[in-house]
């Protein structure tokens, strides 16, 4: 079954302004730690959700502040809709303590345990158990909350992607899993790891019921998560999307990018998911250009903010290394009782 | 001394886990056939029955899925116990217990607390052959962010797990098979928490500090027996926390006998053995009247007969012989 096309969906001026000013966020945040990155400010792994954005802004959506995330390490984008400001990301990236992991994370690391933002996880595979986990404390303290777990596609070939949506079917746990599938485990394609590339007949095995969903269009993505997300709410257990999608840039800063065609890349950027969107709300007169310049503008400040907020942050003091190693428990533990 | 009675080891643990089911509701026991089948080792028998299948629950054989789906509830809210049948199995579960619950709290700047608890039993001594008997404690106690313990006495047994709940940090319970039918003292009621900080010295003694944990630490103890009958007066450290360790009372055991001998069922090679060595060498080299020695297993993956298991693994022969040997005798 696949989601409504967009133009079947009604979307509201305010939520497609809220929809596109969330894209263009990710987008040029990124952009601004490729800048960074090349500056120096910037270092370690750095991998971009350049492309993607409608995956994060349309899962995002079907979200309650009450639900949690855990994401990969290529959750930037994640991390900014779920409510994290640019300026503890920026600042996070930077190494610096004002970040929302006290920079102890960096790029891969994104952590707000007041959002219930989880990670930033960078095993690949191994924020399924965590997400399943928290679904069972929600299911055991009686919660309707969701734990939205996101992952790549070469995450269904780890044995914790077996074992975690096993487990999650088997206790009927409130985990929305999507699999947000670039095509690209690192450089390695899809058809060349997997005997099943139809990730989402993994998932079926299973028996947890999936959709696939077109991951350059925000609309989609946004109703298929919803619908999920509802069912996963109502108590029937988890849900599992496929989001097709697909990166422009490189894994990673470090990676040369030798393995895919430029052409394949070419075509895909024609289906962007701000440039599909963008010509969809002004050819349906959503919105004006006049509403994107103003996007455009207010997004560039944000990230100019960011970059100088992280810039002046103070780099932590050495003294400090080896805090939140282990939390202080009570001196003394309480005595059971007779 | 306040009254004691005799229970096992195995019963210790049950009742622990019973005591925590029913003093805090956040608390649940999940595991491989830890529920009708009543535990690999039978320690939770009958819990199934009084507290339900919500609160014991079996799991597949997933052990990433269900050690990390622990951790994950152990930060939604809950203190659950996992179970992992052996250490061998658990790593299974190493990529979950090593990159999400030891660096969590780190990695997010202290925002995050995984107060699990992760019990699983270890070491040789039953013939149960090459993977289901390795001692690979050291592995988690190399990592910081874990807290590692080894119940080596019945009391310890019934008292750590209520300590172990109260910690905001990961916790590794090791309990060594060979112990679960063992009998001791515990107090007949009333308090049973024990303190997992500081190392316990199980036996006093003026010439030669035996420094061990777990398993070993009867195996220990017998071999000071043996050796005060040859008048070497042993003192006999367990130490009961392996991270971190409880430098200051193995130190000043060795500042007052100027020996040491560990034992330790682990491989020598990378061996906490060797990292205790390490310490008392950089902190106590010139208390020391003879180098440091060790008693570790055989550098060979646990055989099946008991013959060649034994001769793999510290006996109390073994350790005798070294203690002789520090002593010159």
């Amino acid at each position: 079954m696949s989601a409504p096309a967009p133009h079947k969906v009604r979307v509201t001026r305010e939520h497609a302004r809220e929809l596109l000013r969330q894209m263009i966020l990710v987008r040029r945040f990124e952009e601004a730690c490729v800048e960074q990155y090349g500056a120096q400010k910037i270092r370690g792994f750095l991998h971009l959700y350049i492309g993607e954005e409608a995956n994060a802004v349309g899962v995002m959506q079907a979200l309650t502040p009450e639900d949690a995330v855990v994401a990969t390490y290529r959750e930037h984008g994640h991390a900014l809709i779920r409510g994290i400001p640019a300026t503890a990301v920026m600042a996070e990236m930077f190494g610096k303590a004002a970040g929302c992991s006290r920079g102890r994370g960096g790029s891969m690391h994104l952590f707000d345990a007041s959002r219930r933002f989880y990670g930033g996880n960078a095993i690949v595979g191994g924020g399924l158990p965590l997400a399943v986990g928290l679904a069972l404390a929600d299911k055991l303290r009686g919660l309707a909350r969701v734990t939205c777990c996101i992952f790549g596609e070469g995450a269904a070939a780890e044995g914790e992607f077996h074992e975690s949506l096993n487990l999650a079917a088997l206790w009927k746990l409130p985990v929305l899993f999507v699999c947000e599938n670039n095509r690209y485990a690192m450089g390695t394609a899809i058809e060349r790891s997997e005997s099943v590339p139809d990730i989402r007949r993994h998932a079926e095995v299973y028996g947890i019921a999936s959709e696939t969903v077109d991951g350059m269009n925000v609309v989609d993505v946004e109703v298929a998560a919803r619908r999920a997300a509802e069912a996963v709410r109502a108590g029937e257990g988890p849900r599992f999307l496929e989001n097709h999608t697909y990166r422009f840039r490189a894994h990673s800063m470090f990676d040369p990018d030798l393995y895919r065609d430029k052409a394949e890349v070419e075509t895909w950027k024609k289906r962007g998911p701000i440039v599909r969107f963008s010509q969809w709300v002004l050819e349906t007169g959503t919105l004006h250009q006049a509403d994107i310049d103003a996007i455009e503008a207010e997004t560039a400040q944000t990230i100019a903010d960011a970059v100088a907020f992280a810039e002046a942050a103070p780099p932590e003091p050495v003294e400090d290394l080896l805090r939140d190693v282990y939390a202080p428990r009570p001196a003394a533990p309480e005595p059971p009782a007779p | 001394m306040s009254a004691t009675r005799r229970i096992t080891y195995r019963e210790a643990v049950r009742e622990a886990l019973r005591e925590a089911l029913l003093r805090d509701p956040r608390v649940f026991l999940m595991g491989e056939d830890v529920g009708r089948y009543g535990g690999a080792y039978a320690c939770s028998s009958g819990l199934l029955a009084e507290f339900g299948e919500e609160r014991i629950r079996d799991t597949p054989l997933s052990e990433s899925a269900f050690v990390g789906a622990g951790i994950g509830a152990a930060i939604g809210g809950m203190r659950p116990i996992v179970e992992v049948m052996t250490i061998n199995f658990s790593l299974l579960a190493l990529d979950q217990i090593v990159n999400n619950a030891a660096t969590l709290r780190h990695m997010s700047g202290g925002q995050i607390a995984v107060p699990v608890v992760i019990r699983m039993a270890t070491g040789a001594g039953r013939q149960l052959a090459a993977q289901h008997s390795h001692s690979l404690e050291c592995w988690y106690a190399h990592v910081p962010g874990i807290r590692a313990v080894a119940p080596a006495t019945i009391a310890d047994a019934r008292g750590m797990l209520w300590t172990a709940l109260q910690e905001p940090n990961p916790v590794v319970i090791f309990e060594h098979a060979t112990l679960y039918s063992d009998e001791g003292e515990v107090p007949a009621g009333g308090e049973f928490a024990v303190d997992i900080d500081r190392a316990a010295i199980r036996r006093a003694g003026a010439d030669l500090s035996l420094i061990t944990y777990g398993g070993s630490l009867k195996k220990a103890l017998a071999a000071a027996e043996t050796l005060a009958g040859e008048r070497i007066d042993c003192e006999v450290i367990d130490l009961r926390t392996l991270r971190p360790l409880d430098e200051e009372t193995l130190l000043a055991s060795v500042r007052r006998t100027h020996r040491a001998l560990i034992v330790d069922e682990g491989w020598r090679s990378g061996s906490l053995a060797g990292e205790i060595a390490a310490r008392i060498a950089e902190q106590a080299f010139f208390d020391l009247d003879a180098p440091v020695r060790r008693v570790c297993s055989a550098e060979v993956p646990i055989p099946y007969p008991r013959h060649l298991e034994e001769a793999a693994t510290p006996q109390v022969d073994t350790i005798v012989a070294a203690a002789r040997g520090l002593m010159r005798r």
